[in-house]
Formats: C-alpha cells, sequence, structure tokens
C-alpha cells in the first residue's frame, strides 16, 4: 500500500475552474483537506548535490519570500556505517576507517582513535610519539581551518581566498604523502605508535610550511576582516547566544565564537598541551563573523604550537617498546622465527582490549571530537563510538538560519564548518 | 620471485642486518610483567553527591579506563537525574558531550550512555542506563539539553531505543522507509537482512514524496492518507 502525502500535493500547481475557482488536482484523494493555497511559503531543496552545501548535505528549507521560515536537514547520504564495521575489524584495523571520517583532517582522527584504544588498554606513548602527533594534529587542524577558509569566502563571495588557501594546503598534502604515502587517507597511526617514524627532513618541510603560512593569513586577513562586502554578509548573521550554545552541544570555534572559552587542550590537557604556550581565541558576538575571526586566530595559535613541538621534537623510539602492541621489526622477523611468529599473531589476532569502556576526547578541527570505545576482553571493539562534532554542530542550524534570509543560510553554513564524511559515518 | 631470480642469477646480495636499528625482542623477553598499574584517580565527588540526593535510583559505579566514573541510574529517573546534574549550582555539567547506546548483543540489555561535562568546573561523568532488548523506551534528554535531539534520533535510529518526549524521533541516517530494522543491534547482519538486489530495488522505487517530508514543518505530523487509486493495482501486479 503506498501512502502519499497531501501537504506535497498542495505544493504543485493549483489547477484553475471556470472564474478562476481552484479545482482539486485530480490525482488527490477526495477526502483530502483542502490545501492551504493562501499559504506564501514555499518550499526550496538545496543539496544534497550542491557545492554550498560542502559535501552531500541536504537541506529542505521553507521560505517566505526569501525569508527562512525553517531548515530541515536531511542527512545520511554518505552513511557507510563505520561504527558497525568497525565491530567486526580488530583495533588496528579500524585506523583506515577513521581518515575517512573527516578527510579534511584526517590525522586528528587517526591520532584521537588511537589515543582512546591507548587509554583503553593502559598504553603510555613513547615522548617522541606525542610530539609527533602533536604536529601532525596541529598541521591538520590549519589544514582543515584552511579549507575552511577557502570555501568560506567563496560562499560570502570572494574567490581569491580559494585560491591563496588551497596553495598552501597542497603543501600540507606533500606533507601527508610524504609521512604516510598518502594524501587524504592517511591512517598514520597505529595502536602504540605510528605507522613509521618520521622520514628524514620532514620537519623540515613542516617548519617551511608553518613559516610560510602567515604570509597568506595576512594577505587573506587583509582581503576579508576589514572588506565591507564580508562584514556586511557575516555580522549579527546567526547568531547564538553562550547558553544556547552550550545547551545545543557546539563545541570548537563555533561555541568559542558565543564567548565560551571551552578548549578541550586547555581544559582536559592531552600529550602535554598544558605545557605548550597558546591561546584560545574567543568571540564575543557569537555571529558568523566572529566565528571566522576565532578560525583565524586558531591558525596562528596552532602556528605557535607547531613550532614548540618541532623545537622540542625527540629523539628515541616512535613505537612503544611493549611486544603484546608493537610489531617486531623488519629484521627481527626476517631472522628470527619467535619474532616471525609473533609478528603473525599480532596481525592475523590483533591486540586484546579489556573489557572496559574508554570516553576520550580531543579538540577537533570542528570541535570536540569525542572517541568511545568498548572492548570485551577479545582484539575487536563491542562498540566503537565517534562523537561527531560537525553532526552535533550542524544540529544548531535550523535555530540559527531562522529568520534569515535565503543567501545567509549559505553563509550561516560554511560558518559553522561542517564536514558530511563524519556526520553520516 | 624477485628472490628466486636473484638466486637462480647467484648474485645474492648480502643484507646489512647490523645496520639496522634492532626493535624489542619476540614476545614476552622484555615485556613487563603486567601493565603498569594506574594511579587511581579521585572519585568524582558527583556520584556521592548523586547517591545521597536519588538513593536507590543510583544503581553503582565503576570507576573505568583509570580515571572515568561511570553510574549506574535506574532507567525510570534519568531525566530528573540528568535535569538535577545540570541545573544543581554545585554540579553544574551543562554540556552534554555524548549521548549513545551500546549493545552487547546475547540478550544483554541495551545500554544508553550519557557522557556529561562540567565546563565551570572541568568534571566528566559518565551516566548509563540498562535496558532490557524487549523494554527500548527511556525519556527523552531533549527538555534538558536542546543538543540531545539528534543524538537521540541516532541512537533511535541505529538501535531502537524510544525516547518518550522526543518532539521528532525520527530515523535520521537511514532513510526515512528503510525497513530492515537498526543496524547497530547485535543481532542485525553486518550487510543487512536483504540481498543487494532487493536492497537496490527498494532504494529506486522510493516516491518522491519519501525525499520530501513536509510533515517535519512546524511539528505538523505527517499528513499521509491511503491511496485508493493504487490499491486494485498492486493486487493487479501482483496477479
Amino acid at each position: 500500500m503506498k501512502t502519499r502525502s497531501v501537504e506535497f500535493q498542495a505544493a504543485r500547481t493549483p489547477e484553475m475552474g471556470p472564474g478562476g475557482a481552484l479545482v482539486a488536482s485530480p490525482s488527490a484523494p477526495f477526502d483530502a483537506p483542502e490545501p492551504d493555497w493562501d499559504s506564501e511559503t514555499m518550499l526550496v531543496n538545496v543539496g544534497p548535490q550542491h557545492p554550498a552545501t560542502h559535501g552531500v548535505l541536504r537541506l529542505v528549507v521553507e521560505l517566505d519570500g526569501e525569508t527562512v521560515v525553517s531548515v530541515v536537514p536531511r542527512l545520511g547520504y554518505l552513511h557507510s556505517s563505520f561504527e558497525k564495521l568497525g565491530e567486526y575489524r580488530t583495533w588496528n584495523q579500524i585506523v583506515p576507517l577513521t581518515d575517512r571520517m573527516d578527510y579534511l583532517a584526517p590525522l586528528i582522527y587517526n591520532c584521537a582513535y588511537v589515543m582512546a584504544v591507548e587509554k583503553l588498554m593502559g598504553i603510555e606513548v613513547t615522548d617522541r610519539c606525542r610530539v609527533a602527533r602533536v604536529v601532525c594534529m596541529e598541521m591538520d587542524r590549519i589544514f582543515s581551518h584552511l579549507l575552511w577558509l577557502g570555501t568560506w569566502s567563496i560562499d560570502v563571495g570572494a574567490f581569491t581566498p580559494f585560491l591563496y588557501a588551497f596553495q598552501q594546503r597542497e603543501k600540507v598534502y606533500k606533507l601527508h604523502e610524504a609521512l604516510t604515502g598518502a594524501r587524504i587517507t592517511t591512517s598514520a597511526t597505529r595502536i602504540g605508535g605510528m605507522m613509521a617514524d618520521l622520514p628524514e627532513g620532514w620537519t623540515t618541510g613542516v617548519r617551511e610550511f608553518a613559516d610560510n603560512l602567515p604570509a597568506t593569513l595576512d594577505e587573506i586577513d587583509s582581503l576579508l576582516t576589514c572588506n565591507a562586502i564580508h562584514i556586511g554578509r557575516t555580522q549579527g548573521i546567526g547568531a547564538i547566544s553562550a547558553e544556547d550554545a552550550v545547551a545545543h552541544g557546539l563545541t570548537g570555534a563555533n561555541l568559542r565564537a558565543s564567548g565560551v572559552p571551552y578548549d578541550v587542550r586547555k581544559d582536559k590537557p592531552y600529550y602535554g598541551y598544558e605545557d605548550y604556550d597558546f591561546e584560545v581565541p574567543i568571540g564575543c558576538h557569537g555571529d558568523c563573523y566572529d566565528r571566522y575571526l576565532v578560525r583565524m586566530e586558531e591558525m596562528r595559535q596552532s602556528l605557535r604550537i607547531l613550532h614548540q613541538a618541532l623545537d622540542r621534537l625527540p629523539s628515541g623510539p616512535m613505537d612503544v617498546d611493549d611486544p603484546r602492541v608493537s610489531l617486531p621489526s623488519k629484521t627481527d622477523c626476517m631472522s628470527d622465527m619467535e619474532s616471525m611468529i609473533h609478528h603473525f599473531k599480532l596481525v592475523t589476532e590483533g591486540i586484546p582490549a579489556p573489557a572496559e569502556d574508554c570516553w576520550f576526547s580531543v579538540e577537533g578541527s570542528k570541535g570536540e571530537l569525542g572517541m568511545y570505545v568498548v572492548g570485551d576482553g577479545g582484539p575487536k571493539p563491542v562498540r566503537w563510538r565517534i562523537r561527531p562534532p560537525s553532526f552535533v554542530n550542524l544540529s544548531a542550524i535550523p535555530a540559527l538560519a531562522e529568520g534569515h534570509l535565503m543567501a545567509d543560510l549559505i553563509v550561516i553554513n560554511a560558518s559553522l564548518d561542517i564536514v558530511l564524511g563524519e556526520i553520516d559515518r | 620471485m624477485n628472490a628466486d631470480a636473484g638466486e637462480a642469477g647467484g648474485a645474492k646480495k648480502a643484507f646489512d642486518f647490523g645496520a639496522v636499528v634492532r626493535g624489542p625482542g619476540p614476545g614476552g623477553e622484555t615485556a613487563p610483567a603486567s601493565r603498569p598499574a594506574r594511579a587511581q584517580a579521585p572519585v568524582n565527588p558527583s556520584v556521592d553527591a548523586l547517591r545521597s540526593r536519588f538513593g536507590p535510583a543510583v544503581l553503582r559505579h565503576q570507576v573505568n579506563a583509570g580515571d572515568e566514573d561511570v553510574v549506574y541510574v535506574e532507567p525510570e529517573r534519568i531525566a530528573d537525574v540528568l535535569r538535577w546534574l545540570r541545573e544543581e549550582p554545585s554540579e553544574h555539567y551543562d554540556h552534554l558531550a555524548d549521548l549513545t547506546a551500546v549493545d552487547y548483543g546475547g540478550g544483554r540489555p541495551v545500554e544508553v550512555v550519557y557522557q556529561l561535562w562540567s565546563i565551570p568546573r572541568r568534571k566528566a561523568l559518565r551516566l548509563k542506563c540498562e535496558l532490557a532488548l524487549d523494554a527500548l523506551e527511556i525519556d527523552s534528554a531533549t527538555a534538558v539539553w536542546t543538543g540531545a535531539d539528534w543524538l537521540e534520533r541516532e541512537v533511535y535510529d541505529l538501535f531502537g531505543v524510544r525516547f518518550r518526549g522526543h518532539p521528532n524521533l525520527c530515523r535520521i541516517l537511514m532513510p526515512d522507509n528503510y525497513a530492515e530494522g537498526h543496524p547497530l543491534r547485535k543481532d542485525f547482519p553486518l550487510r543487512g537482512r536483504f540481498s543487494r538486489a532487493e536492497q537496490t530495488r527498494r532504494a529506486l522505487s522510493q516516491e518522491p514524496e519519501d525525499y520530501y517530508a513536509p510533515g517535519e514543518f512546524g511539528g505538523r505530523a505527517p499528513q499521509t492518507v491511503q491511496d485508493s487509486e493504487d490499491a486494485p493495482e498492486e493486487a493487479e501486479a501482483a496477479e
């Protein structure tokens, strides 16, 4: 039995009878309630295949003239149930799934996932690994913010910053490739360490990137920050108060733009972030312009952390010295039977995790990125859950966009900095 | 294959093993007797406060992963507990960091997990409610945190837990007319219940009305009527 919505029929062009009287559409059932022809609202479908939706997001917008009455985001176009897939994989095999969720900052996801599993298993990684991961995460925070900056500027009507930002992003792509062999799907981390040690000269490349970026940021700053068109399109648009932002669960730059100084790196420090000298920028209006300012400043602060981390990157082993989690060296495998068996068993059977759960969060580029891992004593998770920052941030868009113009909805959506891979998972 | 070719050619290149830094020895050799015992963090004072305020509704408390306080709460009282934790000035858990569920399989109850964080007090607390598989229903937290809306919809979509008092409890990641059940349940097969061909057929046979859900606007319920014209057609098609 098919069901058909009457209200959908109402949106179709009404047939005119003699004398201009409205005649019910012949396909509409006889006993349908009289459609509200006087209603001036109009449904507009935005996406899912539209560049301004930053992925395959679909927004069904109800418009009164050009004013947004309500927005209903419709998700799931990219849903691949990574969490279910993870339940059929060993802990290390899940790492490649994590970077496919946020392909704009893959290393943050790689790191956040293994950090949660390491906490569950009680593994302390080496000092070199900690600092290397901080370098990776801060680099990818800038990497993600640069993409946001480029697409944001396009959405507010500026094209040049997009090119400048992507020129810099390309350098990070090259650094990703040098580190892992892949430009986007990095899968760089392993439980207890990294896929491999940092390649020779890699830190020099990161330093070069960090040295050159401020000039580009200044250039984009001069193009946008005091630009009258940019200000006119963003100030006072999509504003949310601090209380509402917290109640909606906003995190990251979206929350800080409303004036709440919540940054996981400061409030729940991990990997020695309390020892790095950096500041958390906050806004005071909670509108699109403040979100822009906060992210611009965050990139500069990330550069500070990047320089400090590169300065203190210690030498020494990258992987933890625990045969239960780290693979034996290739040399041992080729020369020593026990090592080879050990390697085989670690790869085929996986690493057991205790029958506990662990919720661990890091400050991702989009907001608080939480990883909830539940073990059962075996090598596969019972449950692996991602607290998706973009998902929660996007859930505020109906509240943010209501009463604004259709064109502002695009700006508000851009200001939230979402990534659909992680929203739909 | 290359090695064979090399041997056949009699030009096998000697590999300098000594040049490679040796890693840790084979299994067990250098392993510590047990993983270092984690320093026991002090228990979150909110646990005792919850006990004295709610008494028997607080079922048990445990510390997971070294320093994470987990409190099991009676599902009937969860809305009160959450509201109290948010509004009591001494607790002030204002940030609902996460809301999810865990299905352990084997007929064990489904756990609904609330991960709370207090931004001013910098304290974390995890609440859990165990729901029997035949009574997957719990009060919604949307009245306490607006942000719980989508998180609860996701739990409903993927686990089938119904949240009483939720303003718009419908699927969010899976299609609205998805008929195979709730994918993250342990009894749900990884590849779905239907064959790939059947899944494709269902996806392609969706009506445009299935994509548009005007009933979502303004809290109006989806207003649907039976299309009486289609019924005989389907009967004919079946014959």
